[in-house]
């Protein structure tokens, strides 16, 4: 599904990702691990197009296409989602509303008829269930006033109605208390199919115990330096990052 | 009547002997401004004499005033003597005879801000009596006013019909000197809308200018007269999100709002004139003159204005709160993209006891444009426990535009009280990303986003205005984004 060759990306000059390869098969579950810094964040924001960064050398293809020739919006309709980090508030607009343009500018794209408020409501509803979100967060504005574990079930939420190809959590797990960590594990769980691909970038280990990954890549300075099963996180759990030569000063 | 002709005929007579030549457009004055052209003015109006008297009072009084240069906009200077005066309504052999004549650019607009149909042709200004039958359209809303008692009529009719409304408060509200742009206009007003609405009655429908077909072509100097007796109820409706053809650059216009003890006025406007090309070429300036005078107690005058058109926007609809518990709102959404300017904002008088005053205003800057608010609140000595909440909100597009607040408070009163909220934020690039992220075109993420940002204003609007407007909003921001 995914093929990432030789991925290199900067901001502002400064060179973040250097040389990525990787591949993601429909039906597979990927973590990506490793301290602060090393570029987890950075290679989530490429994929999904952020333009702050920017591509120096590599090239990732999606089903065979070129990805990074695709703006933003094109690759969301072409199945790729991004769970941020810190979710981003836009006052004034409400989560319904968002929520059923973002679903209606996908259907749009793969030729299906447009859903209207009543039956988007519906659904919507539904699946807040769900995630354990009260149906009155679809009515307040995008993240508006949020606490933070309510904005990771709320991007849980959109990945739920959008059902993308590939889901990309950035950091999903920071910042949530155990229930909280579970309901996320559960939608994600519940997006697994074997026409779908999951990519979890997270720090620590404790969410893999909830979706457990096929595979665990190691990121330190830009570059995978180990790739394993989830038996790999598991160690890097008990004997950190120093084993592999990664300086984790900056983690502790 | 008779005396009317001959009056004309004089007139015409001695344009004859001043050598000036109008067989070719008879229905148009030449470009000038003099105490004749105010006379036949008034003449071909068939106007009484008191109407004479004050359009010359008015103009002399404005040779005496020079034109005001301290609002937060520049334009070139105009030429008040290369402007005609008078131009009589289209005649519909004039007019495009169907929508196939009609400029294509324009119909797109009207098609994605979804305006019906028949609709279409009319603000596209093709002739009303070859679309469809204006007699039914006029008789629909005629019998249900007529019935109710409300007059709704052209300024210039109410002249003839009404004269002693028109002379009790035509000018009470914006009186003839009040300012150079409303001294113009009551110099040479062309036409406008006058509505009347009796004791206790509540008027049966919205009013809107769109019903009145015939006077939808009126010019730039339109004069609005509305009168709310003693409880009372009005909602008045002006303008169109559709984009109007309109080959005046300069509108001067001029809105008096009277409401009498616990009569209430609810005013809307959606302006959306020609703003200029993308390069700030062209565009109407719109210097307007908008004032209610909340002269009875427990009385209401509410401002609703969507602006998004004109190059230049210059207009502070106020209300003088003198009744005692008399309640002013002001709720406003300015839009300017490329090269717009505008300088808008509102006044609220506080002049009697317990009266109270809300602002909501939401200005937004994207292109190259200028946006500023402009407020003014005023608390007079006998304004005991008068209050007034202001907020007023700027969203900034792209890195070029402004966003300008010019708030000023005066206070005579010490028991009142005035609260003061503003603030400036920007589309951000990681909200822009957010929606993109989800599938959402750029530009529907900006409208979306700019649409959350007015929802305090827009749920003040008429239903139907409230979707209009935020189509509008989509329109107007088109080519704002990359």
């Amino acid at each position: 599904m995914l093929s990432i060759k030789n991925l290199h990306a900067s901001v502002e000059g400064k060179e973040i990702l250097k040389g990525i390869n990787l591949e993601i098969k429909a039906g597979e579950v990927h973590a990506i691990m490793g301290p602060n810094g090393s570029g987890k964040s950075t290679l989530s924001q490429v994929l999904a197009g952020n333009e702050a960064f920017e591509v120096t050398e590599g090239e990732v293809l999606m089903d065979g296409n070129n990805l990074l020739d695709l703006e933003t919006e094109e690759r969301a309709r072409d199945g790729i989602f991004l769970a941020f980090q810190y979710p981003v508030e836009i006052p004034g607009v409400s989560n319904m509303q968002f929520l059923r343009t973002a679903v209606n500018s996908l259907r749009r794209h793969r030729g299906e008829e447009e859903m209207n408020a009543a039956e988007f409501m519906k659904l919507a509803r539904e699946t807040s269930k769900q995630v354990d979100l009260d149906p009155n967060f679809l009515k307040r504005g995008v993240n508006e006033g949020f606490s933070g574990g309510e904005k990771k079930r709320n991007e849980i939420l959109q990945a739920l109605l959008l059902q993308p190809r590939l889901a990309i959590l950035d950091e999903t797990d920071s910042g949530l208390d155990i229930d909280a960590l579970k309901v996320v594990a559960d939608g994600v769980n519940a997006l697994k199919s074997k026409d779908r691909a999951v990519l979890m970038v997270t720090h620590y280990q404790r969410l893999l115990n909830h979706i457990v990954p096929d595979y665990v890549h190691v990121l330190a300075d830009g570059r995978i330096v180990k790739s394993g099963g989830s038996e790999l996180a598991f160690e890097l759990e008990e004997r950190g990052y120093g084993w592999l030569g990664i300086n984790d000063a900056v983690a502790s | 009547m008779a005396n009317t002709d001959k009056q004309v005929n004089e007139l015409i007579k001695r344009e004859y002997e001043h050598g000036f030549v109008t067989d070719i457009e008879a229905d148009t004055f030449e470009p000038g401004l003099n105490e004749d052209v105010i006379r036949r003015l008034s003449a071909v109006k068939g106007e009484p004499e008191f109407m004479l008297e004050w359009r010359l009072k008015a103009y002399r009084r404005w040779l005496e005033m020079d034109e005001p240069e301290w609002a937060h906009v520049h334009y070139p200077k105009v030429d008040y003597q290369n402007i005609s005066y008078y131009s009589a309504p289209k005649r519909p052999e004039d007019m495009p005879q169907s929508l196939d004549e009609v400029d294509p650019e324009l119909l797109r607009t009207y098609e994605k801000l979804g305006i019906p149909l028949h609709e279409r042709a009319a603000l596209a200004g093709v002739a009303v009596d070859a679309v469809f039958d204006s007699v039914s359209v006029a008789t629909t809303f005629k019998e249900p006013l007529a019935k109710a008692g409300v007059i709704f009529c052209s300024i210039s009719e109410a002249v003839h019909e009404h004269p002693e409304l028109v002379k009790k408060y035509l000018g009470s509200v914006v009186p003839i000197g009040d300012n150079f742009f409303a001294c113009l206009n009551a110099a040479t007003f062309s036409d406008g809308t006058f509505v009347y609405i009796p004791k206790g009655v509540r008027c049966p429908m919205e009013l809107s200018t769109y019903f009145r077909i015939n006077a939808a072509n009126t010019g730039q100097f339109e004069r609005t007269l509305i009168i709310a007796e003693e409880g009372s109820y009005v909602s008045y409706l002006e303008g169109c999100t559709a984009p109007m053809r309109d080959e005046n650059q300069l509108h001067a216009a001029v809105v008096e709002l009277v409401a009498l003890d616990d009569a209430q006025i609810k005013y809307s406007t959606v302006q959306n004139w020609y703003p200029g090309d993308e390069n700030g070429i062209g565009g109407i300036y719109n210097f307007v003159t908008k004032r209610g005078a909340a002269i009875g107690k427990n009385s209401k005058i509410s401002w609703t204005q969507v602006e998004t058109g004109s190059a230049i926007t210059w207009k502070y609809p106020s209300c003088i709160l003198r009744g005692e518990n008399s309640v002013g709102e002001f709720y406003s959404v300015a839009l300017t993209n490329n090269y717009q300017q505008a300088d808008t904002g509102t006044k609220m008088i506080h002049l009697g006891k317990n009266t109270s005053s809300t602002i909501i205003s939401k200005g937004i800057s994207a292109g190259h444009s200028s946006n500023a608010y402009r407020g003014l609140v005023k608390f007079g000595p006998g304004a005991e426990g008068a209050r007034n909440f202001t907020q007023c909100d700027s969203l900034l597009i792209g890195d070029r535009s402004a966003a300008h607040t010019f708030p000023y408070i005066e206070n005579k009163n010490k028991n009142s009280i005035v609260e003061h909220e503003a603030t400036t934020s920007k589309v951000s690039d990681e909200q822009m990303f957010l929606c993109r992220q989800r599938g959402i075109d750029p530009e529907q993420a900006v409208s979306m986003i700019v649409n959350g940002f007015c929802k305090e204003v827009f749920k003040e609007l008429p239903m139907e205005f409230a979707v209009e407007a935020g189509k509008l909003l989509e329109v107007s921001l088109e080519g704002s984004v990359g």
